[in-house]
């Protein structure tokens, strides 16, 4: 069997198939975020905890509604998504002519409340969520056993990462928010109904975070810190992109999960440093990151 | 990191706080501290500090002391340098005597060292690590629950025994995972069986499934978990994603707490086998002490931890008492001469290398169907004599063993 630095080559393509899964994560998490600063200028820090109440939505939703998967990753991000709309509403808008700081501050507060009022509900360790049927199994590739669920999850993160990006970049709607950010005065003057549609795209962003915290329920714990875990990792992703660029933050998500699912076989130690070490040098040779536009 | 360091800066301001409270040498203080916030807070947490004030509380009442005690709680944040800040001023200001509890083994570790420093008393029960009766014992700590030692050779001679003889290791890369993966792996050879490879996993992972294909690739019998709380739980239950159990390879949890277990839902933890020190539903007495600690715990039940913290904390206000003084050198001094004696885990002794001797279990989890009533959780395999469960004192390498 061929190998490189002394691992087979077919453990390799398993290994980069796991990164592309995580990435999907981080793709999901990171979109929204982008969308958020990139049209709000607002730094979300309570990304995480609304992923992590997409998560437990749906294991409350499964045992307090008996409502499955499916219900969830429908009806969950409407939900997290029409809370997000009423922070936005009523803490966040405020703020939007003061440093982004402010934002920083109050979002982080935020989340800290939030992880604090289900830890003390549900503890730490975790809630067991179950896989649907209809992805439980597997397949065997022949280099890998693929769970049918890791597959389902690349698919649906892409499309939705894709689609972002395509209304966003490519229709009339996300020309109007586009040029929203630029020039709200003017937008406005046109006709268009300027606050109502940042207050959707904020509801829209953090509808994706509840969105990957359902599909991340059957694979991780569902449990209060999962997403003060990963939210550190997630900016880490939107700074080395660029932040507020779609595509940047979409192609980078999926580009770290395969470089961190590469650390964690040549050197494992280091698997939960390499994101940053990479966004310390990218930092230093291109500041607005990779596909940020200089300002 | 910046927003952190203010936190910490915070949390601390807020602890030196309590400074005003400082009272006479009348007063037995106690400082909880544990991980109160991630993944080991529902091992230990807030669970502890019931334990402690339920020890306190019992010991008053039964011997009609005359002791003031006082209990304080902190988070260490499973950070070496938080933990050892945090007791430097709980002893420096708040004249705290006593630490108890302190899972995670590179806390403990630096925390005996602060403890041994100043001449208080340590009283681990959270940590794992088999040094700190080893090569990093101290004449100021008793080590009362669990150690690396007894789990690898509980769970891994009895794994070894029925079969299980190649392994590849998932490890918790820090002191506790390395000492967890040192020890199984001795146990593991000297049982006639093989390590094929092993992976170090950074704590608090969240995918393991990088690790897992390693493992699956090594084609190794047994996939040794060398780590402890939402590690442990996210490795088994990836696991069963893909496949491994069903591909003929098994699972061995090294460090399982009952905490673990109701996480994971019995139907994924079926027929994990591991070793425990303590489990409530082993006797009547513990059952009785449940039923206490369920209610002022807000239902959840206890694990082996909270058990320790109890009993040990028990033990040491008896120390105090005999020796007539909270002087922490002389309080572990008489801890190790009394006998010990609690309602959870009956009589025992503490060695010289401060290791408390107990029995130890082997537990199965029980299948869905087996499980009667809530936290039915386990079936008793064996149980692991005192006086073998634990390192032969002589093997530890602790200077104070003559």
């Amino acid at each position: 069997m061929t190998e490189i630095f002394g691992v087979p080559t077919q453990a390799l393509f398993g290994q980069l198939l796991i990164g592309l899964i995580n990435g999907s994560f981080y793709a999901l998490l990171s979109l929204g975020l982008a969308v958020i600063f990139g049209l709000l200028n607002i730094i979300n820090f309570t990304h995480g905890a609304q992923y992590m109440m997409g998560a437990f939505l749906a294991y409350i939703l499964a045992n307090k509604a008996g409502l499955g998967y499916w219900w969830s990753l429908a009806l969950v991000p409407l939900l997290v998504g029409a809370f997000g709309i009423a922070i936005e509403r009523s803490m966040l808008k405020p703020l939007y002519k003061l440093d982004h700081l402010y934002g920083l501050l109050l979002t982080f507060g935020l989340a800290l409340v939030i992880q604090g009022l289900f830890r003390n509900e549900y503890g730490t360790s975790g809630l067991p969520y179950a896989m649907p049927a209809e992805l439980a199994g597997g397949r065997n590739l022949g280099f890998m056993f693929l769970p049918n669920y890791r597959a389902w999850v690349i698919v649906a993160s892409l499309a939705i990462c894709l689609g972002t990006w395509f209304v966003i970049e490519k229709t009339k709607l996300g020309s109007y928010l586009r040029a929203a950010t630029e020039n709200p005065a003017l937008v406005q003057a046109f006709g268009i109904n300027v606050p109502r549609m940042i207050t959707l795209t904020y509801g829209f962003g953090v509808a994706l975070a509840a969105l990957a915290g359902v599909m991340a329920a059957p694979i991780y714990q569902v449990s209060p810190q999962m997403g003060a875990d990963l939210i550190i990792v997630v900016f880490a992703v939107v700074v080395i992109g660029g932040m507020g660029s779609i595509m940047g933050s979409i192609l980078t998500g999926f580009g770290l999960g395969v470089i961190e699912g590469l650390t964690k076989v040549f050197y494992p130690e280091a698997s939960n440093t390499v994101i940053f070490v990479i966004m310390a040098i990218v930092l230093m040779i291109k500041p607005a990151g990779l596909f940020g536009a200089q300002k | 990191m910046k927003m952190k360091r203010t936190i910490i800066a915070a949390a601390l301001a807020a602890l030196a706080g309590t400074a005003g409270a400082q009272v006479s040498d009348g007063v037995v203080k106690i400082g909880v501290m544990n991980d109160m916030s991630s993944l080991y807070a529902d091992i230990g947490g807030p669970g502890s500090v019931v334990a402690a004030k339920m020890a306190v509380e019992d010991y008053l009442k039964a011997t009609k002391s005359k002791l003031k005690v006082e209990v304080l709680a902190a988070d260490h944040q499973n950070k070496p340098d938080v933990g050892s800040q945090i007791v430097r001023q709980w002893i420096d200001v708040d004249k705290v005597d006593a630490i108890a509890d302190v899972p995670t083994s590179s806390v403990a570790l630096a925390v005996s060292e602060v403890v041994k420093q100043k001449g208080k008393a340590f009283l681990i029960t959270g940590a794992a690590s088999s040094d700190l009766t080893g090569k990093a014992c101290s004449p100021n700590s008793v080590h009362w629950l669990y150690d690396t030692w007894m789990l690898a050779n509980g769970t891994g001679s009895a794994i070894v025994k029925t079969g299980g003889d190649t392994w590849f290791f998932i490890t918790a890369d820090y002191a506790f995972g390395h000492a967890l993966e040192r020890d199984t792996e001795a146990v593991v050879l000297k049982s006639g069986g093989k390590v094929v490879g092993k992976v170090r996993a950074p704590l608090n992972t969240q995918d393991f499934s990088s690790f897992l294909l390693q493992a699956q690739s090594s084609k190794a019998k047994i996939i040794g978990l060398a780590n402890a709380g939402g590690d442990t739980i996210n490795s088994i239950k990836q696991a069963a994603e893909f496949g491994i159990v069903k591909g003929g390879q098994n699972l061995a949890g090294l460090l399982v707490f009952i905490t673990d277990v109701h996480g994971l839902g019995l139907d994924k933890a079926q027929g994990l086998i591991f070793t425990e020190a303590w489990y409530w539903d082993l006797n009547e007495a513990s059952r009785a002490w449940t039923k206490r600690f369920v209610a002022a715990n807000k239902g959840k039940y206890p694990s082996m931890d909270h058990a320790g913290v109890y009993a040990a904390v028990l033990h040491y206000l008896k120390a105090v008492d005999a020796a007539k003084t909270d002087d922490g050198t002389k309080a572990i001094a008489q801890m190790k001469k009394m006998p010990t004696d609690d309602p959870l885990f009956g009589k025992g002794r503490i060695r010289e290398d401060g290791r408390k001797i107990h029995n130890a279990y082997l537990f199965e989890v029980k299948k869905p169907s087996e499980s009667k009533y809530p936290y039915d959780y386990y079936k008793l395999r064996a149980t692991i004599p005192a006086d073998q469960a634990f390192r032969p004192e002589k093997e530890g390498g602790c200077p104070l063993v003559k």
